[in-house]
């Protein structure tokens, strides 16, 4: 019997750490994707509040607090991260899990906004993406979803197969905003 | 340049595919006839001007979306999502 072992998408590649910044994977969760059924939208946020503590997030947001959150993750698509998803779901919505086809990291420190607007094509600036704000956009040359968590606290999520291209094109602009800043 | 998606708002062009004449959304009845079929899948105006065109907004929402832009100033004049464009169509 061949003995396998379990590797998080970043083994071996985080953390980073350069200047202020620190790139660090997040703890594995269950991650499962609401797309709610034509015309179930109102039912299901409601059914999400009443099982998880959180509504169906707007378009560019995310709910509930950390253990249990629903980042918009595209048309008509929430991301559950943390909880088994409560069964009684099903009724109003598709639900896939994707806990493993996913490499998340944290990016936190000073200039991570920085660190990241160098290679997303979005305004990053606390004013304009504030807590709780997510986007599904474009990282270096990957489909990449960012919610900012806090202040200078950012979740990063690629698709599985990219992570060391994550790492490799984090690093690089982590190292260019701490050597800006002269750390 | 930048277009605005009805759902996720301003974006750079990056984020989106581009598919062509917004035509295509306006699928033929499967018994219009062999003329209107090679209409449908061959040609193509190319107008200086107005002209409608898919998107697709492949890093962001991947909704598809119909774009009205001008060929000679290249404004973009509006966005909105394939799905209601259709809809408003007999
Ligand atoms: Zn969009």
């Amino acid at each position: 019997m061949i003995e396998l072992t379990a590797r998080t998408p970043f083994d071996g590649l985080l953390p980073i750490e350069a200047g202020a910044l620190r790139l660090s994977e997040a703890a594995p969760a269950r991650m499962t994707s609401l797309a709610p059924y034509r015309g179930r939208d109102k039912a299901l946020s409601e059914a999400l509040k009443a099982a998880h503590g959180m509504a169906f997030p707007a378009p560019n947001r995310a709910t509930g607090r950390e253990g249990a959150r629903a980042v918009w993750f595209g048309q008509r698509m929430a991301l559950l991260i943390g909880p088994e998803p409560d069964a009684g779901l099903t009724e109003f919505a598709a639900l896939t899990d994707q806990s493993d086809a996913w490499a998340v990291a944290r990016l936190e420190g000073e200039g991570a906004a920085e660190a990241l607007a160098r290679l997303a094509p979005l305004d990053l600036r606390e004013g304009a993406f504030k807590r709780g704000h997510t986007a599904r956009t474009e990282l270096g040359h990957m489909h990449a979803s960012l919610t900012r968590i806090s202040g200078e606290s950012w979740r990063i999520m690629v698709f599985r197969a990219f992570a060391r291209t994550l790492a490799h094109e984090m690093r690089e602009a982590m190292q260019s905003v701490a050597a800006r800043a002269g750390v | 340049m930048r277009i605005t998606c009805p759902i996720c708002g301003p974006r750079d062009r990056r984020e989106f595919y581009y598919q062509g004449a917004a035509v295509a959304i306006e699928r033929p009845a499967p018994d219009a006839g062999a003329e209107v079929w090679d209409d449908y899948l061959h040609n193509r105006d190319n107008p200086a001007g107005e002209t409608r065109d898919l998107w697709y907004h492949e890093s962001g929402c991947a909704a598809w979306i119909v774009v009205t832009r001008d060929t000679n100033t290249h404004e973009v004049m509006g966005a909105e999502l394939a799905d209601d464009a259709k809809a408003e169509r007999p």
